[in-house]
């Protein structure tokens, strides 16, 4: 192509664009566009030291403890994260979200001591310095409480997704693998078991298979660039990748070997699932392939028909996410959404698909598939395996959001 | 000064193709050397990582003796770990009410801040399942392990193991498991009968068996 040619085809391409947003903008705004101010005055200066805050415009985006469940008291409580307001896979350390049995303490990391006894050759201790100093792993990883969504399963409680799946969060998570400090130990051949022990009010605990320990988890330090957040476990924890939540024991100070599990309370008289004939399942620890749609969510109201980009969040504690869809019917049709790379093991992997909403009432719902070709299922067929009675744990049935003619989108687990 | 510029564009043009043609024979990445513009984005190659020469080993040792006040765990089915120390149903109540009725409640029935912690015993197979240490626990160390590690919630860890053996005698005796003159140690917690022992079956997902239907579903 000539230069001529070329540049005859930029005007024309040029006065194409600018014909479309004359013709676009023909209703007129009745003034102008005025200069911002921030163009015509000298901006915030740069400080000597700081830690950068959020703008003050986004002050709505908080954690949040619910008000459909109040606990009575402060310390062994949750406050959830804002999904609806999260873009990607990796949520802020402002914003993620918190669950303690017994309240946070207050660890100075120059006193704070490790140990590995047990089924060991050789007890050790480690300080914080000693921690830092081995080879590190960083890794992405989803973290979930095993009660996410435990007020929402046969009717609708909550109204917004961070009170349905909020106690959910994505994160980088740094520190020495388990496995580094383990074989420094020395385990015994009959060491199947180990138990982590958290310096906290309530010394909390589990017990934990030695495979599990020894394939993927973390003695984390870190999250998201920066030293672990005083509520997420400063200054060490472990992190037992894809497993509920409470297995990552924080303010982690003891780590033994055994040879059996403990069935401590938080093991038996909790995190415990309610079965069929009165009995409860045991050491369900792993979570299972999941996914909700962020937006349009619970709560939002949509601005008249239109183009709709319907995005969310899938995850397994199973493996990569390999597909989500996406109905728009209460799942009587359903289309393959796009997943957004980088699709990664037990992580949150983003999904999205293009939407004209025709201003008819309709019925969002995203359903998951992992690796192991697990589909996410429904309410429904988890009700026929399980007894959904009282404070039920590990939910990772499909969310449906209805959306009515006026655009406002609701809750409406069970009921689609 | 606009006579020099087309020479600084070809020779920014010749350290991109350099880069290109490096990454080409070291076989490493280099696809987005870069980028459209011509701007170079830095080649994508394999990082070499110089193996350790030995394994680091920071941790010290330390003896079992020396951690002994952090070794409070109990293994739950058989007690192990269970340490000296005794305590009676009559103990308990005294020390029930000095220290745990504030957010417990008289003879454990609930209080300001928690739930009963008698009762529930049969309720599982109906609605709602009341949970409580008596209908609960499927092993009655259970009791000790928590109670030790984790109250009362204001100053925890600070029961001395015969309080800890009284209040497990108290609240066992509440539930009806053990008789008002019981006496709790190492050798008589593991053997109360919790009614809950065979209430448990280990993990056994996937149930649910969603497929993955794409039209006309329901």
């Amino acid at each position: 192509m000539s230069s001529n040619a070329s540049r005859r085809n930029f005007i024309r391409k040029t006065a194409a664009l600018t014909g479309g947003a004359f013709a676009a903008a023909g209703a007129a705004r009745a003034a102008p566009l005025p200069i911002p101010s921030g163009n015509q005055e000298p901006g915030r200066i740069i400080e000597e030291t700081a830690y950068g805050m959020p703008s003050k415009y986004e002050a709505h985006v908080k954690r949040r403890r619910t008000d459909v469940l109040k606990n009575r008291q402060n310390l062994s409580d949750w406050i959830m994260t804002p999904l609806q307001h999260q873009p990607g896979i990796i949520t802020p350390n402002g914003l993620i979200f918190e669950r303690h049995h017994a309240g946070t303490p207050d660890i100075d990391p120059k006193t704070h001591r490790l140990v590995i006894h047990g089924m060991v050759k050789q007890p050790l201790e480690f300080s914080m310095d000693d921690l830092t100093r081995y080879p590190s792993v960083s890794r992405f990883h989803f973290h979930e409480c095993s009660g996410n969504g435990l007020t929402d399963w046969l009717k609708p409680a909550s109204t917004t997704v961070q009170q349905t799946h909020g106690l959910l969060s994505g994160v980088l998570w740094t520190g020495v693998p388990a496995s580094t400090l383990m074989e420094e130990a020395g385990i015994d051949p009959k060491g199947k078991w180990v138990l982590f022990e958290g310096a906290d009010s309530s010394a909390h605990t589990r017990s934990i298979p030695m495979e599990k320990v020894l394939d993927d988890a973390i003695i984390a330090y870190a999250m998201n660039g920066e030293a672990l957040r005083p509520e997420n476990g400063y200054p060490v924890r472990v992190v037992i990748p894809g497993w509920e939540g409470n297995t990552s024991v924080k303010w982690l100070r003891r780590i033994k070997v055994g040879d059996q599990p403990w069935h401590f309370r938080s093991e038996t008289a909790r995190y415990t699932d309610p079965m069929p004939e009165g009995k409860w399942r045991q050491f369900s620890m792993v979570m299972e392939c999941k996914s909700v749609i962020t937006s349009p969510s619970g709560g939002q109201k949509l601005k008249g028909p239109g183009f709709y980009e319907v995005t969310g969040l899938a995850w397994s504690g199973t493996g990569k996410i390999r597909a989500v869809d996406i109905s728009v019917d209460g799942g009587k049709n359903w289309r393959e959404a796009k997943l957004e790379e980088p699709v990664m093991d037990k992580c949150l992997t983003r999904f999205k698909a293009a939407w004209n909403w025709d201003g008819q009432p309709a019925v969002l719902m995203s359903r998951a598939v992992d690796s192991t070709g697990y589909v996410q299922p429904t309410v429904q067929d988890m009700q026929k395996k399980r007894a959904i009675v009282g404070f039920v744990q590990h939910h990772n049935a499909i969310q449906p959001w209805a959306v009515n003619a006026n655009g406002e989108v609701r809750n409406v687990i069970g009921q689609a | 000064m606009s006579s020099a510029r087309p020479k600084q564009v070809l020779t920014l043009i010749a350290s991109s193709l350099l880069i290109v043609s490096c990454a080409g024979t070291t076989g490493g990445g280099g696809m987005a050397a870069k980028s459209s513009t011509g701007i170079p984005l830095g080649a994508a190659g394999p990082h070499a990582v110089q193996p350790l020469p030995d394994k680091p080993r920071f941790g010290k040792p330390i003896s079992e003796s020396d951690l002994s006040a952090w070794n409070i765990d109990i293994r739950t089915p058989d007690g192990q770990g269970l340490p000296a120390g005794r305590g009676s149903v009559a103990q308990g109540r005294q020390v029930y009410q000095a220290k745990c009725l504030a957010c417990h409640g008289a003879d454990a029935k609930g209080g300001s801040v928690y739930g009963a912690m008698v009762g529930g015993i049969g309720s599982f197979k109906g609605a709602p399942r009341v949970l409580t240490p008596g209908s609960m626990y499927p092993y009655a160390p259970i009791l000790f392990d928590y109670i030790r590690r984790s109250m009362p919630m204001d100053r925890p860890q600070t029961l001395s193991n015969d309080e800890v053996y009284a209040l497990s005698a108290y609240l066992l005796n509440l539930n009806g498991l053990v008789p008002a003159g019981a006496v709790m140690d190492a050798q008589s917690l593991p053997r109360v009968q919790m009614p809950n022992r065979d209430g448990f079956l280990i993990d056994d997902r996937p149930d649910t068996q969603a497929t993955r239907c794409m039209t006309n579903c329901k």
